[in-house]
């Protein structure tokens, strides 16, 4: 019953939002108020729907209702119950109930935190969120949905949530991830409000800021738990591996990350509107190429589960109806009026656009490596794969020159900037980064290491150049503290975010470097050394979870005698999918990760194949990645925003 | 700016589009192989762990055999793995790999680490042997029959599902020798 009325739920919901996509926009266009007023408790409707549908599936799961398809496949009755609900989104049907789900979410909270919008916008806003819900509760209903039953004759057990899922990763990646993916369609919504309704000044970009922020932030946060989790979970201590999948999320994030500074620009300076709709549209059409990529099975990943030519050809309607119409919007719409104001060659307006020119190159790059095979092959030029070296050729030196240029700009000032007063500006960060960059793989490796200098030094380049920029800020200020609370939220927040991005590529560069990894065969009481580290291996035994069985090492670690920790890596036997799991035992630090994974018995004297790992600042990738995602979420407590809000309703 | 600029990128997704669809009807773990019912080629190529050994087709010819190509920096490969295990265990066929376009170290790491299915591996550190082979990533699995004839392949992961259409095909070989 239960999941009936689950799946009646998404029905109601799916007729609410093609009301939204029709009523408003329709109301909008023929400035009829009523009609625009309906968007608001339609947006709460499909909300409602939404939420019920997704509790039911909740409930099956909980309750173990393996008469549901779904639930027999993703679930079991020995998994423990957090993981029963996260298998909600451990696979393709309930996944895509969660982007519905979440989408709808977003349609609430604008339609709740939009006091200062005048109503044709958000009539429009809601009802381009509408249209894309109305898209992806059919798509739902009609090839995946949740609820589908094995009738009469159902299995007495699942077949259990595949192990790797079973984490606390499963938990939070999935929906941090798709909070940034689908928070994207706010900013997409609010483009192709503003072109409809052809008021593209500045206000537009402010609106849409502190949303698009938002997003911004959780697809980071997201994308940093999902290297958590492969780090730990796939037992071989990788972080990144270029996957289809992973690319799918970066590339919005690139987007993204662009298109927040090209928004800052236009509220600004009010230039670069067509290149910030344009951006918004990109990162939002990233986010459901992404979707279609890792639903569609076109390209072969680690991720995909199911995959379907049927979804995938469902799914490519709905991009093309998106995005081909958005982009038609645009090609007619776009302002091609030149701006009201003018900037110079030397100025920080030029140099946000090279930033952004190198953010999408950026996108562009991984966007090619991730679809090439794919071209190749629909050309007939037979099959071929790009792998890591590919990105990685690609990817240091054009993030080394955004670092560049992010230190410039900063220091920039709008309009027109001298020469003169860049050098003056930026001598002392350039002088100090140059030579903490030739002085570190001295002091910490045992040589100079091209590597190693090269991001050492944009890093420190870019925290020095903030610093700088931060220091100025208190020239003429007569007390620091009335100084430091003066200071907007927002502008604390992009120090953060940009520091952070030092920190991630300093993570980078020394971890690839500096790791050192052994894999031995040890039997109880043998030790091995790594960098300074004595591993004693102890002996293994056997232990018992919910739903599996393992042969768990312990292993003792001491530093010059001094015990550190004990570890306790696991090799796991999931019994109801019959399948083994290496679970990595870690020492975290901040300045190094020591990581310890069993791999197979090896004789009868007690041996196992042990691998060691010695992981220098890894937690500096997760940490910068935090405080890029902090600083975006900060940006949104600026009192600007409300004050501004309620400012236009007084004027308006 | 012109207006027409502003049409570029519709233009550039709708041919981003015909290309999506157009890979839509391509599955990409079916692949046609050229040497579908063609004998195996012909190499000479170092095998893995023992580097002084050379391995040629003269290996593996009088019973069928799973040629698996697999390699350290393929995350699909070790996802397979414990089906290969599993399969080796089973002593049905000889699973042999062709270690394509890999480090020996990291390799031998790698079978020492999680195990060795294989019944002998091939060194195919350039890949040439993947060429004539019309490899196009890994990992992929071939079924030879007793002749060395190439009768199928399989592109990405080997499942528990695989291997039971593979042993269909096994034993038809079987019979029809």
């Amino acid at each position: 019953m239960i999941p009936e009325l689950g799946e009646f739920a998404l029905i109601l919901a799916l007729g609410f939002s093609f009301i939204l996509a029709v009523i408003p926009l329709y109301g909008a266009a023929t400035l009829n108020t009523l009609w625009m007023d309906y968007a608001k408790p339609l947006a709460r409707a499909q909300f409602t729907f939404l939420l019920i549908s997704f509790i039911c599936l909740g409930y099956a799961f909980a309750n173990d209702d393996f008469s549901v398809q779904y639930v027999a496949n993703h679930s079991n009755s020995q998994l423990p119950i957090e993981f029963k609900l996260s298998a909600i989104w451990g696979g393709h049907e309930g996944s895509l109930l969660l982007w519905a789900f979440i989408l709808s979410g977003w349609t609430l909270a604008v339609s709740l935190f939009s006091r200062g919008l005048p109503l044709d916008m958000l009539a429009r806003v809601l009802g381009v969120m509408g249209i894309i819900a109305t898209g992806f509760i059919s798509f739902l209903l009609w090839t995946s949905s949740p609820f589908l039953r094995y009738l009469p004759r159902f299995p007495a057990d699942g077949a259990d949530l595949n192990p790797l899922l079973q984490d606390f990763g499963l938990i939070v990646h999935p929906p941090m991830l798709y909070m940034g993916y689908v928070g994207f369609s706010v900013a997409f919504a609010f483009a192709i409000a503003a072109l409809l309704s052809g008021r593209l000044d500045a206000a537009w970009a402010r609106w849409s800021r502190p949303w698009t922020n938002v997003a911004w932030a959780f697809l980071g946060a997201g994308i940093t738990l999902g290297s958590w989790w492969a780090y730990y979970e796939l037992g071989w201590g990788g972080w990144w591996f270029w996957d289809p999948v992973e690319n799918a999320s970066l590339m919005p994030w690139l987007v993204g990350t662009a298109l927040i500074h090209s928004l800052a620009v236009t509220e600004k300076r009010g230039v670069f509107k067509s290149w910030t709709l344009l951006l918004a549209i990109f990162a939002f059409s990233l986010s459901l190429l992404g979707t279609f990529l890792v639903r569609s099975g076109v390209l072969t990943s680690v991720h995909a589960f199911a995959s379907d030519p049927e979804r995938g050809f469902f799914i490519l309607v709905l991009l093309l109806l998106t995005i081909g119409g958005s982009l038609t919007l645009y090609a007619f719409k776009a302002p091609n009026v030149k701006s009201e104001s003018s900037f110079g060659w030397l100025s920080r307006e030029m140099l946000l656009l090279i930033n952004n020119v190198f953010l999408v190159v950026m996108a562009i790059t991984v966007l090619l490596g991730t679809l090439y095979p794919l071209l190749i092959d629909a050309l007939g030029s037979g099959k071929i794969s790009v792998g890591p070296p590919y990105f990685n050729a690609l990817f240091v030196p054009i993030m080394s020159l955004l670092a560049l240029s992010m230190g410039i700009s900063g220091a920039a000032r709008w309009r027109q900037t001298s020469v003169a007063g860049l050098k003056k500006q930026l001598f002392v960060p350039a002088i100090i980064s140059l030579v903490v960059g030739i002085i570190f793989p001295f002091i910490y490796g045992d040589g100079f290491n091209f590597r190693v200098f090269l991001g050492i030094t944009v890093s420190t380049w870019v925290i020095a150049t903030t610093a700088k920029e931060f220091k100025d800020k208190f020239r003429n200020a007569n007390s620091i503290t009335a100084k430091l609370s003066q200071l907007t939220p927002s502008y604390y927040g992009m120090m953060l975010a940009h520091v952070g991005v030092a920190v991630v590529a300093i993570g980078i560069t020394l971890v690839s470097t500096y790791s050192e990894e052994r894999d031995m065969r040890m039997a109880p009481g043998d030790k091995i050394e790594l960098a300074d580290y004595q591993f004693e291996f102890k002996g293994a035994k056997k232990v018992k979870g919910a739903n599996f069985t393992a042969d768990e090492g312990t292993i003792e670690v001491t530093l010059e005698g001094e015990p550190v920790v004990t570890l306790y890596p696991q090799k796991r036997h999931y019994t109801v999918k019959r399948s083994m799991m290496t679970e990595a035992s870690i020492d975290a630090g901040l300045f190094r990760d020591l990581y310890l994974a069993m791999g197979e018995p090896l004789g009868d004297d007690g041996a196992w194949a042990i691998r060691v790992h010695y992981k220098p600042y890894v937690r500096w990738l997760w940490l910068g990645g935090l405080f890029m995602a902090l600083g975006g979420i900060l940006t949104v407590f600026d009192k600007r925003y409300r004050k501004k809000s309620t400012g236009e309703v007084a004027h308006a | 700016m012109p207006r027409l600029l502003l049409f570029i990128p519709l233009a550039l997704f709708i041919s981003l589009s015909f290309f999506l669809w157009k890979g839509l009807s391509i599955d990409p773990r079916e692949l046609p192989s050229a040497l579908i019912d063609k004998p195996f080629p012909e190499f000479q190529v170092a095998a893995l762990l023992q580097s002084e050994r050379i391995l040629s087709k003269a290996d593996f010819i009088g019973k069928p055999v799973l040629v698996n190509v697999w390699a350290t920096w393929c995350p699909s490969c070790r996802q397979e793995h414990e089906q290969l295990l599993r399969i080796a265990q089973d002593n049905k066929i000889n699973i042999i790999g062709l270690n394509y376009k890999d480090e020996r170290a990291a390799a031998t790491n790698w079978l020492q680490q999680l195990g060795n299915p294989y019944a002998f591996n091939i060194y195919d550190e350039a890949g040439m042997l993947g060429l004539d082979l019309g490899v196009y990533g890994a990992p992929e699995t071939y079924l030879l029959d007793a002749q060395g004839v190439v009768r199928h392949r399989h592109v990405g992961v080997v499942t528990a599902q695989t291997w039971v259409e593979l042993q269909d095909m096994i034993q038809k070989l079987g019979v029809n020798q």
